[in-house]
C-alpha cells in the first residue's frame, strides 16, 4: 500500500467513525491497533464536538498519557481553550505549560468555560462540586481502564466515545478472586468488555492501517495478535530503512544481529538452552550489550518523515522486559557500560510509547514453565509492537517446546467470552515467525 | 515463589526436614478454635457425607449423613450441624443486650463490617473455624449457599437452624476472601506460609504430606514421611473428598445395608448398618484430627506477629456486625454481588491486600529479607546524618532531616521514591541521591592484604534519604523519632500510605455503562436453586 492510499483508507475511517458519533445513542468503540492513529482520532473527535459547541471531557489513564494528549491537542488546536483538571499538587509538566490555552485547574468550576477538560479518570471519580453532566466524554486507552474505575466516572457523562487497543495488556488487580467471573459487571475486566456486555447495540470500529509498525511487521501481529480484525502497515518496505554510519570492525553476535534487524526488521539473539531465575546475568548482559553496540555503531533510519538518514537518539531506543526487577538489572546492566538514556521499562510501562529500535527479553526465556502470566497475548503484543523499524527478541534456546510442554490449562468459566487471540498460539505464531530471523549468540 | 522461599525449599529438600520461614506466625490463633473436618460424597455437588467436629481434641463429634443422595436428609444433617455450629458460636454472643441496635447495613457487603455507621466496638472474642485445606472451606462456602435461601415453611420446609447456618457459613466464606482474615483458616495455607518443604505446592496441599515434612515422625525423613502419607490407607485424604478405593470397597457396602435395612424396616439391623458406617467414616476421618491438632500446637508454638491482632480485630469486628446483622433481621446475602457491591468489594480486598504485605513485612525480617533480595528494600548503617536539617524553601520553615544509609544489599530505588522504615512507620524517607560507595577513605586504615579480596566489588551503596513526618512540629526532632548515626536501618518501598475508601455511586445511580440500576434484591424460593441442586 502506498502511503496515500494508506492515508485514505485511515481518513475514511475516522470519518465514518466521526459520523457515527452523530446517531449514536449511547457512544462508540473505537478498536485501534498499535500505532494506528489513535490519538489523531481522539484529537480530531474532541476537535469537531468542541466546534459543534458541545462540551467534551477526556478521560485519560494516567498523568503521562494526559499530557502526551494535552500537548497534540493544544498543538492541532491553538484557538480551543482546553482546560486540565489535575490533583492541587500537580505541576504542569514542560509539554503543558508550554501552551497558551491550557488552564490547568484542580476543580471544575473554574474550568467552565473551557469547552474541553482532560484529567484522568482518577480524578474525574473524586470530582466533588459536579453540578451538571457532560453530554460527551472521550475515554482514551480504554481497554487499560478496569470497569470499576469506569463505574466512578460514567454518571458524568451522556454518551461517550471509547478508544483503545483491545490486543495489549488486560487491567489486572492484586488480589485474586473468582467471585465474579461470569458477571456482566466484573470489577476486574476493562471497562470495554463490561460496557459492550451491558450494552450489546453500541457499535465497534476499527482503524485499518498502521503508521508505526513497519511492513516488515505488521502482517506478524497482525495475524498473531489480531486474527480477526486485522490490519495492514501504512508503509511499504522501501520506506523505511536502518543503517549504520560504521563498519564493525571484526564482527561479532551482537553485529550479526544487528545486521538480521537491519534488514529484516526482526531478529531472535538466542542464548544457550538453560532454566534461569528471573534476572537471568547473560540475557540482561546480551539485553545491555545489544543497545550499546547500536549506539556505537551509529544506527540511522531513514523514513516517511524524513528522506534524509536520522541518527537513532538513545531516547529512540527501547528495551521492554516482564519484570520490574528485570528493569532495574538491565538498567544496572547499561549505566555500567556507560549508557543512560536508553528507555527500560516493563511491557506495562511502554503500552503506548514508540520507538525506533526495541530490544525485548522474551517472557519465557529462561523458564521451566508457562504459566498464565507468562503466556499472556497482550504483554507480548505491547513488547513486539512498539518498534517503527526494528525489534531485536532476546531470548533463551527451547521456547517453541515449553510451549509445547505446556498447553493452556486455564479452567473455563461459565458465562465468560473466550479471550481472542489466545496467548498460547500468539506465543507459537511469533516464535514461528522469528524462527527465520535466529542468531545464535556467540 | 520468591527466591528465599525457593532457595528454603532446596535447602529443605536436602537436610529431608521442612525449614522454618518466618520468625513469627502470622496468623491468630482462636483461644478455642472449633476443627470442622468435612467429607463429601463423590460425583455429587455438594453432597455432605460426613462431618467431624469440634473444639476439645479429646472429644471430636461426628455427624453423617446417611443417604447423601437423599435431599431431605441433607437438610437435617445441615440441622444437625447448625445445632453444633451453631452452638458453638452463641458462647461467644454478648448474653442479651436487645437493646443494641447500631448495625448499619453490614449485610449488604459480607465479610467486612460496615464502616460508614459508627463501627460498634468489636466483642472481645470471635469464633475461629480451622479446616484442613482451602477445598473445605469450598465445601463450607456451597454448603452455606445451598442453604442460606432455603425456607422454613410450606413444601421442602427446613429447621430454622438451617438459613441461618447457611447464613454463617457463608459470612465465614466471604470473610476467609479477605486478605489476612483467618476467622475460617484453612491449616494447609497457614502451614505453607511458615515452612517450605522440599516438595511443590500441589503436594503441600496434602495436609498429612505437609506434617510429615514439618515434624516427621522419629526416624523419618521428610521425604519419607510424605511418601508414607501418600498411602490412603495409612492416611486417608483429609477431605471434603474421600479415597475411591474407601467409597467402592467400604463405603458402597455400608449404605446399601443401611438401605436394605431401612426397606426391610428392620430397627435393630439398621442400628447396626448406620454404627458401621459411623465406624467406617470416624476411620476415614480420625487422623486427619489427630494431624489438626497437632498443627495447630506447631504453629501455637511460634510467637504471635505484631500486627496480627489488629487483623483479628477486623475478623472480631465483622463477626459482630454480622451478629448484630442476623440479630435484626437482616436479609440473607444475596446470590450475586450488584455492579457496585462488586467494585466496592474489589476496592476493599485490594487495600487490605497492599496492608497485609506491609504488615507482614514490618513484623518479620525474613518477609523483608525477600524484599531485600528482589531490590524493593535494603537494609544498612546510617554512616551520616543531618538531623537539624531545614528546607527554607518553601512559605514555612520545614524540618527536613537528611541521612545517608550505607548499604551492601543491590538498590533499585530510584531519585524521588518515597520510602519506610518498618521502625518509624509514620516517616517518609524521599530519596535523593544514590551513588556507589567508593573506598576512599573508607578503608583507609584496611590493610592491603584485607582490600586484596575485594579488589573491583563495590563497597556498597550509599543512599541519601530526606525524613518528613513523625518528628513533631517543632523545627528540631525529639530524640527518639529519627534513626541516628550508626543505626541499623531497613528501607523500603513498600508503603501503607492511607487512601481514603474510593467514593462509588449509590446502587441506585448505577449508569447505563454497568446495566444501570439493579432491581432490588428479594430472596426468593427460586434462589435456593442451583442448577446442579
Amino acid at each position: 500500500m502506498s502511503i496515500e492510499d494508506a492515508a485514505k483508507r485511515a481518513r475514511q475511517a475516522t470519518d465514518r467513525i466521526l459520523g457515527s458519533l452523530a446517531t449514536a445513542s449511547h457512544g462508540v468503540v473505537v478498536d485501534s491497533p498499535p500505532g494506528a492513529g489513535k490519538s489523531t482520532l481522539v484529537v480530531r473527535a474532541a476537535a469537531e464536538l468542541a466546534d459543534q459547541g458541545e462540551r467534551v471531557m477526556i478521560v485519560g489513564q494516567t498523568n503521562e498519557q494526559v499530557d502526551d494528549l494535552i500537548d497534540r491537542l493544544a498543538a492541532d488546536h491553538p484557538d480551543t481553550p482546553i482546560g486540565r483538571l489535575s490533583a492541587a499538587a500537580y505541576l504542569p509538566s514542560e509539554r503543558v505549560a508550554a501552551h497558551q490555552n491550557v488552564a490547568a485547574r484542580s476543580s471544575v468550576a473554574e474550568l467552565a468555560d473551557h469547552p474541553v477538560v482532560v484529567a484522568t479518570a482518577a480524578k474525574w471519580a473524586v470530582l466533588k462540586d459536579v453540578d451538571r453532566t457532560w453530554p460527551w466524554a472521550i475515554v482514551d486507552e480504554a481497554y487499560q481502564m478496569r470497569s470499576d474505575a469506569l463505574l466512578r466516572v460514567a454518571r458524568l457523562f451522556d454518551k461517550a466515545l471509547f478508544v483503545g487497543d483491545p490486543g495489549q495488556l488486560d487491567p489486572f488487580s492484586t488480589v485474586e478472586t473468582e467471585r465474579w467471573l461470569g458477571l456482566n459487571w466484573d470489577p476486574m475486566s476493562s471497562a470495554v468488555a463490561v460496557l459492550l456486555t451491558n450494552n450489546s447495540h453500541i457499535p465497534v470500529h476499527s482503524l485499518p492501517v498502521s503508521w508505526r509498525l513497519p511492513a516488515s511487521a505488521a502482517p506478524v501481529v497482525s495475524a498473531a495478535f489480531y486474527p480477526f480484525t486485522g490490519f495492514a502497515a501504512a508503509t511499504e518496505d522501501s520506506d523505511r530503512r536502518l543503517g549504520w554510519n560504521t563498519r564493525p570492525f571484526g564482527q561479532n553476535s551482537f553485529d550479526l544481529a544487528l545486521e538480521t534487524a537491519a534488514r529484516t526488521g526482526w531478529a531472535l539473539f538466542e542464548l544457550g538452552h538453560r532454566h534461569t531465575l528471573p534476572t537471568d546475568a547473560e540475557a540482561i548482559a546480551a539485553c545491555a550489550g545489544l543497545a550499546a553496540r547500536l549506539r556505537q555503531r551509529g544506527a540511522v533510519t531513514i523514513s516517511e518523515r524524513s528522506p534524509e538518514p536520522l541518527p537513532v537518539t538513545d531516547d529512540r531506543i527501547a528495551i521492554g522486559v516482564t519484570r520490574t526487577v528485570q528493569a532495574a538489572a538491565v538498567r544496572r546492566a547499561l549505566r555500567e557500560l556507560g549508557v543512560t538514556d536508553v528507555v527500560v521499562d516493563t511491557a506495562n510501562r511502554l503500552q503506548g510509547r514508540e520507538f525506533d529500535v526495541t530490544i525485548m527479553l522474551h517472557p519465557l526465556s529462561g523458564r521451566r514453565d508457562a504459566t498464565a502470566f507468562h503466556l499472556e497475548a497482550g504483554r507480548l503484543c505491547v513488547l513486539a509492537s512498539r518498534h517503527r523499524h526494528a525489534c531485536i527478541v532476546v531470548a533463551r534456546a527451547g521456547i517453541p517446546e515449553l510451549l509445547d510442554a505446556h498447553p493452556s490449562a486455564e479452567p473455563v468459566h461459565l458465562g465468560v467470552p473466550v479471550k481472542f487471540p489466545d496467548g498460547w498460539e500468539a506465543h507459537q505464531a511469533f516464535m514461528a515467525h522469528l524462527a527465520r530471523h535466529r542468531v545464535c549468540a556467540a | 515463589m520468591t527466591l528465599l522461599t525457593a532457595f528454603a525449599r532446596v535447602e529443605a529438600a536436602a537436610a529431608g526436614r521442612a525449614r522454618l520461614i518466618r520468625t513469627v506466625r502470622h496468623v491468630h490463633l482462636g483461644r478455642r478454635p472449633l476443627v470442622v473436618i468435612p467429607l463429601q460424597l463423590a460425583g455429587e455437588a455438594c453432597a455432605p457425607l460426613a462431618v467431624l467436629l469440634g473444639d476439645d481434641p479429646d472429644k471430636p463429634r461426628l455427624l453423617t449423613v446417611y443417604e447423601p443422595r437423599d435431599r431431605a436428609r441433607r437438610f437435617e444433617f445441615a440441622a444437625d450441624l447448625a445445632e453444633v455450629i451453631l452452638g458453638h458460636l452463641d458462647g461467644y454472643l454478648p448474653v442479651d443486650d436487645a437493646s443494641d441496635d447500631d448495625a448499619g447495613d453490614a449485610g449488604q457487603d459480607t465479610g467486612f463490617s460496615h464502616d460508614r455507621a459508627p463501627a460498634p466496638e468489636p466483642l472481645p472474642d470471635a469464633p475461629q473455624l480451622l479446616v484442613p485445606n482451602p477445598n473445605a472451606a469450598a465445601f463450607l462456602r456451597l454448603l452455606g449457599r445451598s442453604t442460606r435461601l432455603r425456607r422454613t415453611d410450606g413444601e421442602y420446609a427446613v429447621r430454622p437452624t438451617v438459613p441461618l447456618l447457611g447464613r454463617w457459613l457463608t459470612h465465614y466464606a466471604e470473610r476467609a476472601e479477605v486478605p489476612g482474615s483467618v476467622l475460617l483458616l484453612p491449616m494447609t495455607t497457614a502451614l505453607a506460609e511458615h515452612w517450605a518443604t522440599g516438595q511443590s505446592d500441589l503436594e503441600d496441599a496434602n495436609l498429612a504430606a505437609l506434617l510429615g515434612w514439618i515434624d516427621p515422625a522419629e526416624g523419618l525423613t521428610g521425604q519419607q514421611a510424605a511418601r508414607l502419607a501418600e498411602d490412603p490407607v495409612r492416611c486417608p485424604p483429609a477431605g471434603p473428598v474421600t479415597d475411591p478405593t474407601f467409597d467402592n470397597e467400604v463405603l458402597e457396602g455400608r449404605m446399601q445395608a443401611i438401605r436394605d435395612a431401612s426397606q426391610s424396616s428392620d430397627a435393630p439391623a439398621l442400628a447396626r448398618a448406620q454404627a458401621a458406617m459411623d465406624a467406617a467414616l470416624h476411620g476415614q476421618l480420625a487422623p486427619t484430627w489427630e494431624l489438626m491438632w497437632r498443627a495447630h500446637a506447631l504453629l501455637a508454638a511460634l510467637p504471635e506477629a505484631a500486627h496480627a491482632e489488629r487483623r483479628w480485630k477486623d475478623d472480631r469486628r465483622s463477626f459482630t456486625a454480622q451478629a448484630a446483622w442476623l440479630r435484626e433481621g437482616g436479609a440473607p446475602q444475596p446470590r450475586r454481588d450488584s455492579a457496585v457491591a462488586a467494585a466496592k468489594r474489589l476496592a476493599r480486598l485490594e487495600r487490605e491486600q497492599q496492608r497485609l504485605a506491609v504488615e507482614r513485612a514490618h513484623d518479620d525480617p525474613l518477609v523483608m529479607a525477600e524484599y531485600r533480595l528482589t531490590g524493593e528494600a535494603f537494609a544498612g548503617t546510617v554512616v551520616d546524618a543531618d538531623l537539624t536539617r531545614v528546607d527554607t524553601e518553601g512559605k514555612k520553615a520545614k524540618l527536613r532531616p537528611w541521612l545517608i544509609v550505607r548499604t551492601t544489599d543491590a538498590v533499585i530505588v530510584e531519585p524521588g521514591a518515597v520510602l519506610t522504615c518498618p521502625d518509624y512507620p509514620s516517616q517518609a524517607a524521599k530519596v535523593i541521591h544514590v551513588t556507589t560507595a567508593s573506598d576512599n577513605g573508607d578503608n583507609d586504615n584496611h590493610d592491603d592484604h584485607e582490600d586484596r579480596d575485594n579488589d573491583n566489588d563495590p563497597v556498597g551503596t550509599l543512599v541519601t534519604l530526606e525524613l518528613s513526618g513523625g518528628m513533631g512540629r517543632a523545627l528540631a526532632a525529639p530524640p527518639g523519632t529519627t534513626p541516628g548515626l550508626a543505626d541499623v536501618v531497613t528501607y523500603t518501598t513498600l508503603r501503607d500510605d492511607f487512601q481514603p475508601a474510593p467514593q462509588f455511586p449509590s446502587r441506585e445511580e448505577t449508569p447505563w455503562t454497568h446495566g444501570g440500576p439493579p432491581i432490588e434484591y428479594v430472596p426468593t424460593d427460586d434462589d435456593a436453586q442451583e442448577p446442579w441442586s
